[in-house]
């Protein structure tokens, strides 16, 4: 076979490969649809879905599509800051995002009164839940922008960039600390609850909010997939080959930022998803971002759901959040990259 | 017909200066010196990967009135070391196709980097990952992905590096072919000064940042070698071609 023939093989298999993952999450939506306290076998979810079974409208299916879209933006967003900032461990928490929230629900917990909770069965609830992500985002933002601002300092490189956002981090970190070391018992509660990542807590007005970001970033991120194979050659062929690196990495890392920042302002801090499902991709159909995209947020949005369906059953009634979950399968991922000990970039 | 003309500065450390010549359309122009005597700035310098000051005219239009992507269809850069990435060869090589694609890859893309492929001998190493290659065979995609590109300049930083005998007489062979039979102009820069005398038609000698020599390969004799390099050689004849063996 010619060698166009062997390459348009290839391109068919990492079409097939994006195909069963759309299938992957089907199924997967499906069993999460059935699972948790109340049962719904597979024959009988078609029935209850049109006659507007409650348990699935109002707790189910948000919780589901929640999963997906957040999973979604933050395997996408994992992919794209991995490119951007020729690091294969990288993700837009690199730059202090997940920090700056926590800061930000810090400040909106203790000082604007957020804090106070009321106990229902196991679970801790939020009072004036508005407040709390509009200072996590605020928080968000503020680091994303002092960090972008400090590297372009030094020409927006990926060493500045990285640097600058553990320096923020630190210092969201303290700042954290520092709030905590003042409030009371119950405001501490408040704010270590609302770091535990979850997509339950998400209503549809929110979810709303975080998919229509999801396909504007989305829509962004693909039409930029050559650049982003560009930029693994380095920044100087990147340049030969027509395309300007610094201006490919600032959007490339403020639109991930903002993206990130949405869902982690809704849901709480949902670590590894962004890390780990780049990196199962590219070991299974290469590093080519016109297909990385879209796979990324595919594998993202299996890897919640299938983490939040675990966490909702694994001890039901009792729900774990799916942050929790996220980072105990990160970790082995972790291990994996560090025995690998291969550097590659992208 | 490209005409330079500039110098470039880092932070107030000139790095160039007065960098002035001319390369007619199909030559080949060997650019020699020693260790950090400007060689890589200047190719960097050509297609506006750096910003020199003064002027770069490629048939009398100057490169800073060009975007990007039109400079990119001038010119096809190797570097000398390349990136490893889980990027297959053959989506390595069609990136020279980036500046001339829209949307999506087309069939004439496809197939203009099957005949690089071809052209390099690359065939059994198209669908392997980058991170697999070895520096031998990187260079060679290096090389490749410069070709798809189909330029009207090369610009070659040591192309050579990391290949064995054999393959840096075919890549010479390969760019040879392609400056005379495409009428594309290839600026190579090497350490190896008998390459020079093998392949060169012209060349530019960089001492200091500044051009020592610069015209056919004929200028690059005793004299020049020591006065930039700092050695004694001699130029020996053998079978018409010239030999340089320095003094140890």
């Amino acid at each position: 076979m010619s060698v166009a023939g062997e390459y348009k093989r290839l391109i068919f298999k990492r079409f097939s490969f994006s195909l069963s993952l759309i299938f992957l999450l089907i199924l997967l939506t499906l069993i999460s649809l059935g699972l948790g306290s109340y049962r719904i076998s597979v024959s009988e979810l078609l029935f209850e879905i049109f006659n507007g079974n409650p348990i699935l409208w109002n707790v189910r299916i948000p919780r589901i599509v929640s999963a997906i879209v957040v999973g979604a933006s933050l395997g996408v967003t994992g992919a794209v800051t991995q490119c951007v900032l020729r690091n294969p461990l990288a993700t837009p928490f690199t730059i202090g995002v997940a920090q700056g929230a926590a800061f930000g629900a810090a400040v909106a917990i203790v000082f604007l009164g957020a804090g106070q909770m009321h106990r229902v069965g196991e679970s801790l609830t939020i009072f004036n839940p508005y407040i709390v992500p509009i200072f996590a985002f605020a928080g968000s933002l503020i680091s994303v922008f002092v960090v972008l601002t400090l590297a372009k300092l030094r020409d927006l490189s990926p060493e500045a960039i990285i640097l600058a956002g553990v320096a923020m981090s630190a210092l969201f970190q303290a700042g954290v600390m520092l709030i905590q070391y003042f409030a009371t018992d119950v405001q501490v509660a408040s704010i270590v609850f609302w770091t535990f990542g979850d997509v339950g807590r998400t209503k549809w007005i929110e979810i709303e909010v975080i998919t229509l970001a999801f396909i504007f970033c989305f829509v962004y991120f693909f039409y930029r997939r050559w650049d982003y194979n560009s930029l693994l050659t380095g920044d100087e062929t990147a340049i030969s080959l027509g395309v300007n690196p610094k201006k490919v990495r600032l959007e490339g890392m403020l639109i991930s930022a903002l993206l990130t920042a949405i869902c982690v302002s809704f849901t709480g801090i949902i670590g590894f998803v962004c890390l780990v499902a780049p990196h199962f991709v590219r070991l299974i159909i290469g590093g080519d971002y016109r297909f990385l995209i879209p796979t990324s947020s595919l594998v993202g949005a299996c890897l919640l759901l299938a983490a939040d369906t675990i966490g909702r059953n694994v001890i039901s009634p009792i729900i774990i959040p799916v942050g929790i979950i996220t980072s105990i399968v990160g970790a082995p991922m972790f291990i994996y990259l560090l025995l690998r000990g291969k550097h590659v970039r992208g | 017909m490209l005409e330079a003309n500039f110098s470039f500065s880092y932070r107030n450390f000139e790095v160039l200066k007065d960098i002035v010549f001319r390369l007619e359309e199909g030559e080949m122009l060997f650019v020699l010196g020693p260790n950090g005597s400007g060689k890589t700035t200047m190719l960097k310098c050509l297609n506006r990967i750096l910003k020199p000051k003064g002027s770069i005219l490629i048939e009398k239009i100057n490169l800073n009135n060009l975007k990007l992507e039109e400079i990119a269809k001038l010119f096809g850069y190797v570097p000398q070391r390349g990136e490893v990435s889980f990027l297959t060869v053959f989506d390595a090589i069609l990136l020279g196709r980036r500046p001339y694609i829209k949307w999506e890859v087309g069939e004439e893309d496809v197939k203009i980097v099957e005949e690089v492929i071809k052209l390099f001998k690359l065939e059994k190493l198209a669908l392997r990952k980058l991170n697999e290659l070895s520096g031998g065979e990187l260079q060679l995609v290096l090389l490749a992905r410069a070709f798809a590109q189909q330029p009207r300049y090369l610009l070659l930083d040591e192309p050579t590096n990391n290949l064995d005998v054999k393959n840096q007489i075919e890549v010479m062979r390969i760019v040879k072919k392609a400056v005379k039979e495409k009428n594309v102009s290839a600026i190579v820069t090497v350490h190896d000064l008998n390459l020079a005398l093998n392949y060169a038609e012209k060349i530019l000698v960089l001492k200091d940042g500044k051009i020592h020599t610069f015209g056919s390969v004929e200028a690059l004799n005793e004299d020049v070698i020591r006065e930039v390099y700092g050695i004694n050689v001699e130029i020996l004849k053998y079978n018409g071609r010239r030999i340089i063996v320095p003094e140890i």
